[in-house]
């Protein structure tokens, strides 16, 4: 298509105006200037996110012109500077943009010291995340998966808890690992790719990726650099002992990041480089990851049930919850596929909701342990309904969000294999269980000394937290939009992993 | 013309928006704007259900309203819609009527709760019925789940309404919990379905042309696990555990959820798939086994306790067995009929004891009773009523449920009957005991309760007298052939629904007489040994099988020490052993093998980390970057 009238495009503005905004904070020296640029800057992405959803025919010129981009870039060696928004793309961008203007605003009352600083690396890896979603090319994958990353070393190292030191450490070797496997295994596939006439010998480009020609032998070896870095990512059992660790000791914001959005990265990579690029492996492997999967999630699902601790609490079950995302995925199962999408974008609200009332709870009382805490709902009862609501959302009762994701997650695993399915359904025997103790023990029962000083939540965090609650059920009740959007994605990348 | 189907969404929205007033408005909110507007909700839930009663049965027969697409994909369909029939609209009438009556006994046993509380409670009443509306309606079995879980979780905020006590929280969780490995059941049962049929519309999967798709092994298999889901929602072994913790609750609850509605889900949704629960023999014969053996497990239970609303919680559970010894045998009208009496007996005995307790400044224990006959007469006689309905005298509607069940039992397996004649007996022999040691004999209360012992207000004993008409009545709508010809008007009904009933050939209307006046005869003489029993109350300690009986056959302790426990154990072995030892140790092994070969890394712990990622970053880019200009 001629595209020659379209000057910018909706994914690039998604990476650069973060980008700009987020270098430009790092000059700002007033704490109170920071946050209102911050908040000003996410909310303008959200706008021009939104406004992208008046332009998504792809069929139409117009429509395709403003979402797709690709400039010539390092040309001798095949590699492009190509961005393009599908419908799992623009779910996932719509995320993004919608997580940071509400991280922002939830934590408002926290300052951090060097705020300039902070909300400037937050903001960079808000344009590293919008990259990785629209990338179309290996190297820029990359490149951005890389700068989303970089920020929350930062963040973690510098604003963290007492003990961020060695939770960064470990996250830096799971990380990098990851990040060096999946390079190695990126520039192995590119060195098999076509040529492009006149230019360079190999391609980074996505689609040369997915038409690449590899032997079974190679494609298995490549499989499993990429799986691996994919699934620290995630993460999924046993890669995922940096998580509790750095959930627990990064800055509440760059924890709401991590869980609500960056964990979404592992199973995107998957349905973007993984299955399509080596659909036979996958095939082959699909039994091994989904067991790991199942596995895992009794494993942190049990584990979950052990911890006192409100963010650790949290960080098994959501490591429980993406080994259902991950082992659904590679059922190669439609409903299933359908099921991931959806969740991606619930488990991302959802955690984030439950995110702010653990902060909300940790900066007024300066405890987060369950053993601590107790009736907190005799003088926060708002706080506690919202907890409530989000916590139920996170254990997929029907009519929330996570439901939806989760019945057609099941339903597809249940076609793979019943025994799985049954095996996996345990866990939400176990969900309950670790749930309602620590709504128990944090909200109910007397209070004490401790829990006898906390205030409800105020008005800006009141708004954020209802706008979670409605997303929560519109996305429960009306969950059809969310399908449609992204249906070609779904059909797109099961067409190519079902024909090997 | 537009008929009342048009209207009948309003029917689970008018609670729901019961609940949202209570519960949004609840600060603002006076006690009689909140009573009115949760009870005056569901009493228009009633009147519009009553009107789509009218309608199925002048021969509109089943209808199904769509609402809007719930889930659409190349691969699953599920429509949000709802379906009204005999069977779920005379469910509808159960749950609206009942659960008006409940609402409005509530606006005065509820009345000493601060403002905003008493708002709360009411939004969670309409959130229960909501649910309960939602799981009756619904046209397929994702609308049924979802209301299914929704009860769950209602009954979960109401058991733990009081949430100041930490026991009270815990016999809420455990009623969550239970609920939940059931409802994984279900599930699993749903997806089976959608595998093999690609459908969860009740037209299409029980459709002949889809049941034949079906092999017995998927049959058996599906039924097991539905059945699974009914033993979680209505108390039978091995989830039975949790109804009776759920006592914790206030007394309306009990009535509503615990007796008249929510337990009785798990009736509905075998009933409701009679179709395909009848082409899978073995599990009727689970199912007829279970039920028989939870009434009488449930039953010897309750001989023995002293809490007036655990003696009803059992009885609860056991009754429940009785419906399910029906389904198992078939018997799918009589499961139902039992179902209407028991909502109505059940509900009058929990809001009577809930006015006894009231009465007695909150005693629940039947020991510090006695002789409230003299200063209740309105609880008492109603109370009297339900007792006698539950045991099952004739003519009252008891009688007549239980009777069709046993009959029924009786053709299908001599043994079955023998035994649930049995459970008849000891049912009537602990409803008496409750009756007569708390009606009867002198006051054994303290005497500041003896003081404090008073009728309650009219909005507690009319529905009190209105439940208690309809427990004496109630059982006309199913009169047997040996009284009366045509007189079994319920069964002509459910008759299209309940297609795969069976009918009773092999019983002549004299042994029929005679096996009814067999165990009239049998409960009169439990209700005798009850009197003569509870003539002389001493108090001693339970020793022997008393002892195992009064402590509920040890379950919970079992439990425990085979689920609880070794899960514990697992959790804490994965959590110190595994995680923190295995996979931590690998890994932090691997990075100070790392550290101490190499110096510079070390610099890792200055935090300086991010600075090497972003020079190999940088690296990588200035690498391309010299590439492009060569």
């Amino acid at each position: 298509m001629n595209c020659n009238t379209v000057y910018i495009t909706f994914p690039e503005l998604l990476i650069w105006f973060p980008l700009i905004a987020g270098l430009a904070s790092f000059f700002i020296r007033n704490q109170g200037v920071a946050k209102a640029w911050a908040i000003l800057a996410s909310i303008i992405t959200l706008c021009i996110s939104l406004t992208g959803f008046l332009y998504t025919d792809m069929s139409a010129e117009r429509d395709f012109c403003l979402n797709n981009v690709s400039y010539e870039w390092l040309k001798y060696i095949g590699s492009s500077f190509a961005l393009g928004m599908d419908g799992m793309g623009r779910m996932l961008t719509l995320l993004t943009a919608i997580s940071f203007p509400v991280i922002f605003v939830a934590t408002y009352r926290k300052s951090y010291a060097g705020s300039g600083s902070f909300y400037g690396l937050m903001l960079l890896a808000q344009a590293g995340l919008m990259g990785v979603f629209t990338a179309m090319d290996a190297l820029v994958f990359y490149i951005f998966w890389e700068l989303a990353l970089i920020p929350v070393y930062f963040l973690c190292s510098r604003w963290g808890g007492e003990r961020r030191i060695p939770a960064t450490f470990k996250f830096f070797v799971y990380t990098f690992a990851g990040s060096l496997l999946m390079l190695v295994g990126i520039l192995y596939v590119y060195q098999h790719t076509l040529p492009i006439q006149g230019f360079a010998e190999h391609s980074f480009a996505w689609k040369a990726f997915q038409n690449v020609q590899l032997t079974a032998g190679q494609q298995n070896l490549v499989f499993w650099l990429f799986f691996i870095a994919f699934a620290i990512k995630m993460p999924v059992f046993p890669f995922h002992t940096w998580q509790p660790d750095a959930y627990e000791q990064s800055p509440a914001p760059a924890t709401m990041v991590m869980s609500g959005i960056m964990v979404k990265m592992g199973i995107f990579a998957v349905i973007r480089w993984l299955l399509p690029v080596l659909p036979a492996a996958s095939l082959k492997y699909s039994s091994i990851v989904i067991g790991i999967s199942v596995a895992g999630m009794i494993y942190a699902s049990c584990i979950a049930m052990m911890q006192d601790d409100l963010k650790r609490l949290a960080a098994y079950s959501s490591i429980a919850h993406i080994g259902l995302m991950c082992a659904a995925v590679f059922t190669a199962n439609t409903t299933a596929m359908q099921g991931v999408m959806v969740q991606m974008f619930s488990h991302g609200i959802n955690i984030i909701g439950l995110w702010i009332v653990i902060e909300l709870i940790e900066q007024q009382l300066g405890v987060r342990k369950l053993s601590q805490l107790g009736g907190v709902a005799h003088k926060a009862p708002v706080l506690t309904i919202m907890l409530v609501v989000m916590a139920l959302a996170n254990i997929a009762l029907p009519l929330t969000n996570a439901f939806v994701g989760e019945f057609m997650m099941f339903s597809g695993l249940f076609q793979y294999s019943i025994w799985y399915a049954a095996i996996a359904g345990t866990s939400i025997i176990l969900a309950a269980v670790y749930t309602l103790t620590m709504i128990q023990k944090v909200f109910l029962g007397e209070s004490n000394a401790l829990t006898g000083k906390i205030r409800d939540i105020s008005w800006n965090e009141k708004v954020i937290l209802a706008v979670l609650v409605i997303a929560v059920f519109m996305v429960g009740v009306f969950p059809q939009p969310m399908l449609d959007m992204v249906k070609d994605s779904v059909t797109a990348v099961l067409t190519k992993f079902r024909n090997g | 013309m537009r008929t009342i189907f048009e209207w009948i969404w309003l029917v689970p929205v008018l609670p729901l928006v019961g609940f949202l007033i209570n519960g949004l408005g609840r600060k603002h909110l006076s006690k009689t704007m909140a009573g009115i507007i949760g009870s005056g909700t569901v009493l228009g839930a009633f009147i519009i259900s009553l009107l789509v009663f009218m309608a199925v049965k002048d021969g509109s027969g089943a209808v199904t309203v769509p609402l809007f697409t719930f889930i659409d994909t190349t691969s699953l369909h599920i429509g949000f819609s709802f379906g009204a029939d005999a069977l779920s609209s005379l469910f509808l009438l159960i749950i609206t009527g009942v659960g008006f009556l409940i609402h409005v006994y509530s606006t005065a046993y509820m009345h000493e709760e601060p403002g905003k509380d008493f708002a709360k409670y009411f939004a969670y009443l309409n959130l229960f019925v909501f649910s309960m509306l939602l799981l009756v309606m619904g046209s397929n079995f994702v609308i049924m789940f979802i209301g299914w879980e929704g009860v769950g979780l209602c009954s979960y905020l109401l058991i733990g309404f009081w949430f100041t006590n930490n026991n009270y929280n815990a016999a809420a969780r455990k009623a969550f919990v239970m609920n939940r490995i059931g409802d994984l059941g279900f599930l699993l049962a749903i997806f089976w379905l959608l595998s093999k049929t690609g459908s969860v519309e009740y037209s299409e999967v029980f459709s002949s042309a889809t049941l034949q798709k079906l092999s017995s092994a998927d049959k058996t298999g599906i039924t097991l696990l539905l059945f699974v889901g009914a033993t979680g929602k209505s108390a039978q072994i091995p989830l039975f555990t949790w109804l009776p913790d759920a006592m914790a609750g206030p007394t309306p609850v009990s009535a509503l959820i615990h007796a008249a509605t929510m337990v009785t889900a798990g009736i509905y949704m075998i009933a409701r798939s009679n179709a395909l629960f009848s082409m899978a023999e073995t599990t009727q014969h689970i199912i007829a086994i279970t039920g028989l053996a939870t009434a009488l497990l449930a039953a010897t239970i309750a001989v023995k306790q002293n809490d007036i609303k655990k003696v009803l919680a059992y009885s609860t559970v056991s009754q429940l067995g009785f419906m399910f010894l029906a389904l198992g045998a078939g018997a799918y009208t009589a499961a139902v009929f039992h179902v209407m009496t028991h909502a109505f007996f059940k509900a009058l005995l929990f809001l009577g004891s809930g006015s006894v307790i009231h009465a007695m400044g909150g005693e629940q224990d039947i020991m510090q009773m006695g002789g409230l006959k003299k200063k209740m007469r309105i609880t008492h006689l109603t109370f009297l009523v339900g007792c006698l309905a539950i045991a099952g005298f004739p003519p009252l509607s008891g009688f007549f449920s239980k009777d069709a069940i046993l009959l029924q039992v009786f053709e299908h397996n001599k043994l079955l009957y023998a035994l649930g004649l049995l459970g008849a007996m000891l049912t009537a022999y602990y409803m008496f005991r409750l009756y007569f040691l708390t009606f009867n004999g002198s006051f054994r209360g303290t005497d500041e309760q003896a003081h404090h012992v008073h009728e309650s207000p009219a909005a507690m004993t009319l529905p009190l007298i209105v439940l208690a008409v309809l427990a004496v009545i109630g059982g006309f709508v199913g009169i047997p052939e040996v009284f009366m010809a045509n007189g079994d008007r319920l069964h002509h009904f459910l008759a299209p629904v309940l297609s795969s009933e069976k009918a009773v050939h092999g019983v002549s209307h004299s042994e029929e007489m005679l096996l009814m006046g067999l165990a009239t005869g049998l409960v009169l003489v439990a209700v005798i040994l009850a009197y003569v029993q509870t003539r002389k109350v001493v108090q001693k300690e339970n020793t022997g099988f008393g002892k195992v009986l009064a402590r509920k056959w040890y379950v919970d302790e079992l439990y425990q020490a085979i689920v609880v426990q070794p899960l514990r154990q697992l959790s804490a072995f994965f959590n110190s052993i595994v995680e923190k030892k295995g996979i931590d140790g690998f890994v932090n092994g691997v990075g100070k093998a790392v550290q101490y070969s190499s110096r510079q890394i070390r610099l890792l712990q200055g935090g300086q980390v991010g600075v090497y990622v972003l020079l190999m970053v940088l690296g990588i880019l200035a690498l391309f970057i010299i590439q492009m200009f060569l």
